[in-house]
């Protein structure tokens, strides 16, 4: 249909635009080895000094600490809340499910601020002190939602008729879950959780207003780069942070063929409801 | 009542009269299940989000920094009447448009590829190849255009090899332009794409025998039925860039501030949690009226 230069043309753009995406990744891992302080390109030598120096910095020992139990929890959270909101909308027709559903995606589909600057002022209202727990809610609330979509998503792909034979066969509503459904659903719950954990470890902007003085590791990251102090422990802390961001994302999606809904597809899920 | 429910009602035992009371009414089940997310939900989130809209409402003290629960406009008032704040709103909301412009224009041709050229392997794997970067934390992207856009950085060093003057993007509105056109184009192309796979190539035939042209086809047939899938993406690349303010903060210079900046100083620095509340607002409202129209051109069937 599309003639020969036509073709050529949108090829060489969708080399253009992977290019523009993926080259500004590929320099920042560059940079993580540059043996100057200075970071100017091309870099004027390689090594590896700065992974060590970055391992036994206590701030980023700290932040990385913090940010890994935030996300645990916040996952841990989200696995129980979401799921079993994922089987009631699911399983139940009743009065105001839509709004439910529709509702359930706000914390993604409303910019950070909004979420952060609500919880904000809900903690000051509640005269709250900022601790794990305050950065805990802030992610659940996100985290929620992805894992609730990814549940929904295979639930809505599983055939009910193998739960109505587990229960014909008499098997009780807690054996039907734990052999049936359960197994059913365990990749999608993996894949959620991970989507989950890697979306709370990189959070910033709701971050900051529910973390107070404390510093996760985007938090960290956050302020060196604005005090352009620290640089090349930065570049450190950055390269592993892509890779724990992205490691869990490529095994969800290899768990759900493909599938693991992220935030478009979750946005997407709550119109089709 | 299943032969199972039966039999376990005969056995007895708190645990099976608990299952059968599940079983026979359904709405408990329903209620356990949701009722523990829903309280969170409600609790926690709503009651903040409503919490954030009564406070826009409220004024602090000037000397203690006190929030006063007096009600009163003034908040609204100086935002509309100070100059400084329509200036940012107006840099936010223009930015904004720009961004999504940009990465409408740049990820259509791509979309069109991935949808209408590529060989089914070659689709699956730009699907992945766009949605990664996605996930290749925020920060770090940020942070990628600054070494780049730097004096000494990749650009510049790219400029002077093609014996071209050196640009000082750096810290300038342009270079958030640039950045946020280039974290939020993942979220343009997978819309525009799922909008373009799902055109019939029966229509395309069909303008071609009626006579059109490729470039005729493209604009009176691709293109309208594309649309709703580009608006689609435009929510994303509109609201993310409405929101943020760790971009402007990072790559922007002195006058780039954003909605995002002022409300975030005015709650950790000025303490004016009222002030901020109704600059917060803001976004909201103006996402309000986008979605509106959105609606209309379609956007939410295309997602």
């Amino acid at each position: 249909m599309e003639g020969r230069w036509t073709r050529v043309a949108l090829r060489v753009w969708a080399v253009g635009i992977l290019l523009f995406l993926f080259i500004p990744i590929g320099l920042v891992i560059v940079y993580a080895f540059n043996v100057s302080t200075i970071q100017s390109w091309p870099i004027p030598g390689v090594t590896l000094r700065w992974f060590g120096q970055t391992w036994q910095d206590p701030e980023v020992r700290r932040a990385l600490l913090l940010s890994v139990e935030a996300g645990l929890m916040a996952t841990a959270l989200a696995l129980v809340l979401g799921s079993m909101a994922a089987f009631a909308i699911h399983r139940f027709q009743f009065f105001g499910r839509e709004v439910i559903s529709f509702a359930l995606v706000l914390p993604l589909a409303l910019p950070g601020i909004i979420t952060g600057m609500s919880l904000n002022s809900f903690f000051a209202f509640n005269q709250v002190t900022f601790s794990l727990w305050t950065i805990v809610i802030g992610h659940a609330t996100f985290c929620i939602v992805i894992v609730y979509n990814n549940v929904l998503a295979r639930l809505r792909r599983t055939s009910s008729s193998l739960m109505e034979a587990a229960m014909d066969l008499g098997a009780s509503g807690w054996q039907t879950f734990r052999d049936v459904t359960f197994p059913l659903i365990s990749t999608a719950l993996v894949a959620g959780a991970l989507l989950a954990f890697a979306l709370s470890f990189d959070e910033v902007i709701v971050t900051t207003f529910t973390a107070g003085a404390q510093n996760t590791l985007p938090l960290w990251i956050f302020g060196a780069i604005r005090l352009g102090q620290r640089l090349p422990e930065v570049n450190v802390v950055v390269f592993v942070v892509i890779l724990i961001t992205i490691v869990p994302v490529v095994i969800a999606s290899r768990l759900t063929g493909g599938g693991a809904a992220g935030r478009v597809e979750a946005v997407a899920a709550a119109e089709e409801v | 009542m299943t032969v199972g429910a039966l039999a376990r009602g005969r056995k007895g035992g708190r645990v099976g009269r608990i299952q059968a009371l599940l079983w026979r009414r359904p709405w408990m089940r329903a209620a356990l299940l949701l009722g523990p997310g829903l309280a969170w939900f409600v609790v926690i989130y709503l009651a903040s989000l409503v919490l954030l809209l009564i406070t826009a409402f409220w004024q602090i003290n000037p000397f203690t920094t006190a929030i006063e629960r007096v009600w009163n406009l003034d908040n609204f008032r100086t935002l509309v009447t100070d100059g400084t704040y329509r200036l940012i709103i107006l840099r936010t909301i223009g930015l904004a448009a720009a961004v999504t412009v940009t990465d409408a224009v740049l990820a259509f041709p791509f979309a069109y590829y991935m949808a209408r050229v590529a060989s089914r392997r070659v689709q699956t794997a730009l699907f992945a190849a766009v949605l990664l970067p996605l996930w290749a934390s925020y920060l770090a992207r940020v942070y990628a255009w600054i070494l780049i856009l730097n004096h000494d950085g990749v650009l510049n060093w790219s400029l002077l090899l093609v014996h071209l003057p050196s640009a000082n993007l750096g810290y300038t509105n342009w270079a958030m332009w640039i950045v946020f056109s280039y974290i939020w184009l993942p979220f343009m192309i997978i819309p525009t794409y799922a909008a373009l796979e799902r055109i019939p190539p029966s229509y395309l035939e069909a303008a071609a025998d009626l006579g059109a042209r490729q470039g005729r086809a493209t604009w009176d047939v691709i293109l309208p039925l594309a649309l709703p899938g580009i608006v689609a993406g435009s929510i994303f690349t509109f609201s993310l860039t409405l929101g943020d303010y760790v971009t402007p903060l990072l790559v922007g210079g002195a006058g780039s501030s954003f909605i995002g900046n002022v409300v975030y100083s005015n709650v950790g620095i000025a303490h004016n949690i009222p002030f901020a509340a109704a600059l917060a607002i803001v976004p909201v409202a103006v996402m309000a009226l986008y979605l509106l129209g959105a609606r209309r051109l379609g956007a939410f069937e295309a997602m």
